[in-house]
């Protein structure tokens, strides 16, 4: 549609590629050179931003072939939040490694972090379910790698499950890309919503795709491979994957059911809805009897994400907009508290919850950073958490399917009952002390804007709410 | 039955085929060779359906399927390159949690990876 030679979608792919590349060429520079290039690449975001905000949805054909053959890039409210998101928690995590990665690991942390965003920002910006497909595996590799990097036979481990069930993801996902290339013969987006029927090639391929991403996304009863592999990742590493590339999968998803699966799915829907349901309190339970911090955190997003899903059932135009809100704010939320355990560990040389050991008294930043994030998970007011929740509870009661008010209800009082625990204990002294070690500023400041952000999002809530609209990506899940 | 009917039935039953190797198998390198076979299933239906019909040669799925292979291929390496260092972490190419009675019935090659492991601290 835009005939320019010059695209800012371009740059938001480009610059990370080049950053990884640049990195991992010259790995003496690589932690400098990362940290510009976050800050470079957060600068053409806030552009491509302004240019949204300005111009409304955009379309970019790569090379200028246009959608049947070419690769086309689009940009509309639902991909520039995500893009935002993962420039700001991006941006804080870089900050956060430098102190946080002693010079040998950083070696390997910077170009596939790099790589990661790369296929992040292009995940979000395509337009077509075959040019999903190569952003999801090329995201998959560059996490599997990344939770590897801590070592040991944990680590080690988690990252071999994760890397089987992303591929056996991906694989079921490009089966359904099959089956519908052959039904209408397009693999664009826009034109498949156009040509789609309810035929049971398309139910197969539904069926297919939206497993393969459950997969990924760790829905409840597929989540068994996300706590460990999560738990056992370095701290910057826990908080990009738990806050930003679930979400990614989660986010094909949405775009499919809103275009292409928007016909005849109440039945996949309410079962999505119950799945989700089964996570967020399967998740909060889980979350109570772990004995490790990052643990409890890892089944805290288990729960969390179960909530995305509770909105497929009611598919009204507020629900969408508060799975987004809660997306949003739960991976602000997420990657604070990751960061903030991360200091934890950091400090204590372990993370076991009943030895937290007087933490509120001796790291106040990083633990008023958890508290803060706990509040925006639980949903209290004036939170994201608690906007996203509020939107959602309107809409279960609007839509008339009261049973998801008493989840989300419960799931609240679940998550204030696993935070409180760990409040608890770090108020406490511990039988046996420990030698702590500093935690540089820093890392604790960190945790503390992520946090900060996270609740900031439920004072300042038409802003997001207005973005959304551009483009009217919710527009086709009014019915 | 036709014969691309056929290719994309024979994708098919390979990729159920490599999915029941992937769940049954407790050794890592069976699990990335059942990986491997079910994405050969995926690229054959993918072709398969390619050449069905009347309609004129459709070059776009044998694009994908290309792009495909080479995204097998760095996903094999990488799950390859992980085997290897869990094998050197833990002396055995098996996911943790495997029960020892998996490992007995599935692994005769299991004291001799335990043995190797020992021979290197030794040495």
């Amino acid at each position: 549609m835009l005939a320019q030679s010059f695209s800012w979608q371009v740059t938001v792919i480009i610059l990370p590629l080049v950053a990884a590349l640049l990195c991992f060429m010259l790995p003496k520079w690589g932690r400098w050179l990362g940290l510009v290039m976050a800050f470079a690449i957060t600068g053409s975001v806030i552009v491509l931003a302004y240019q949204v905000m300005n111009q409304g949805a955009l379309r970019y054909a790569v090379g200028g072939w246009g959608a049947p053959l070419g690769i086309d890039l689009y940009v509309d409210g639902l991909s520039l939040l995500m893009l935002m998101v993962v420039a700001l928690v991006g941006l804080v995590v870089s900050v956060y490694s430098m102190a946080y990665f002693k010079a040998g690991k950083a070696v390997h942390f910077w170009p596939l972090w790099m790589l990661l965003w790369t296929a992040m920002n292009a995940l979000f910006l395509s337009a077509d379910i075959f040019n999903l497909y190569v952003t999801l595996e090329l995201l998959g590799l560059a996490a599997v790698a990344l939770v590897a990097l801590a070592g040991g036979v944990d680590a080690l481990g988690a990252a071999m499950r994760y890397l089987l069930v992303s591929l056996l993801g991906s694989l079921c996902y490009l089966l359904g890309v099959a089956l519908l290339y052959h039904s209408f013969g397009t693999v664009d987006i826009a034109l498949l919503a156009e040509r789609v029927e309810s035929t049971p090639a398309v139910w197969a391929a539904m069926a297919l795709m939206t497993v393969g991403l459950l997969f990924k996304t760790a829905l409840f009863p597929l989540h068994f491979w996300l706590p460990p592999a999560h738990a056992s990742a370095p701290a910057p590493v826990s908080a990009l994957l738990s806050a930003l590339v679930v979400k990614a999968s989660f986010y094909i998803l949405l775009r499919l059911w809103l275009e292409v699966f928007s016909q005849d799915s109440t039945a996949a829907a309410q079962l999505l809805g119950v799945l989700g349901a089964a996570a967020v309190l399967w998740g909060g339970v889980q979350a109570l009897r772990q004995t490790r911090l990052k643990m409890l955190i890892a089944y805290s997003t288990v729960s969390q994400i179960g909530y995305l899903f509770l909105v497929f059932p009611l598919a009204s135009l507020m629900a969408w907009q508060a799975g987004l809100y809660l997306l949003l704010s739960h991976a602000l939320a997420k990657a604070a508290m990751f960061l903030a355990a991360g200091n934890i560990l950091c400090f204590g040389g372990h993370d076991r919850i009943a030895d937290l050991d007087r933490v509120a008294q001796r790291l106040p930043l990083s633990l008023t950073a958890f508290a803060l994030a706990g509040v925006s998970s639980m949903g209290l007011p004036f939170s994201g958490g608690f906007i996203g929740k509020w939107m959602l509870l309107d809409a279960a009661l609007q839509s008339g399917q009261w049973w998801w008010v008493a989840v989300i209800i419960v799931g609240g009082l679940l998550a204030a009952a696993y935070i409180f625990n760990v409040i608890g204990h770090s108020f406490t002294r511990a039988e046996i002390s420990h030698e702590a070690k500093p935690v540089p500023a820093i890392m604790e400041w960190s945790a503390l804007v992520l946090a900060l952000a996270a609740v900031l999002m439920g004072l300042f809530a038409s802003w997001p709410l207005a973005v959304m609209d551009i483009g009217a990506p919710f527009g086709g899940g009014g019915s | 039955m036709s014969s691309d009917l056929f290719y994309a039935l024979t994708g098919a039953s390979l990729f159920t085929l490599g999915l029941y190797a992937l769940i049954k198998h407790a050794h890592i390198l069976r699990k990335i060779l059942a990986i491997n076979v079910m994405g050969s299933g995926v690229f054959l239906l993918l072709v398969a359906l390619a050449a069905g019909g009347q309609q004129a040669f459709d070059p776009v799925p044998h694009a994908m399927v290309i792009t495909g292979i080479v995204v097998a291929i760095s996903a094999t390496a990488l799950a390859l390159a992980l085997m290897l260092r869990l094998r050197e972490a833990s002396g055995l190419a098996v996911l943790p949690d495997t029960s020892p009675e998996e490992l007995s019935e599935q692994l005769p090659e299991a004291p001799s990876d335990v043995a190797s492991k020992n021979n290197g601290k030794n040495a």
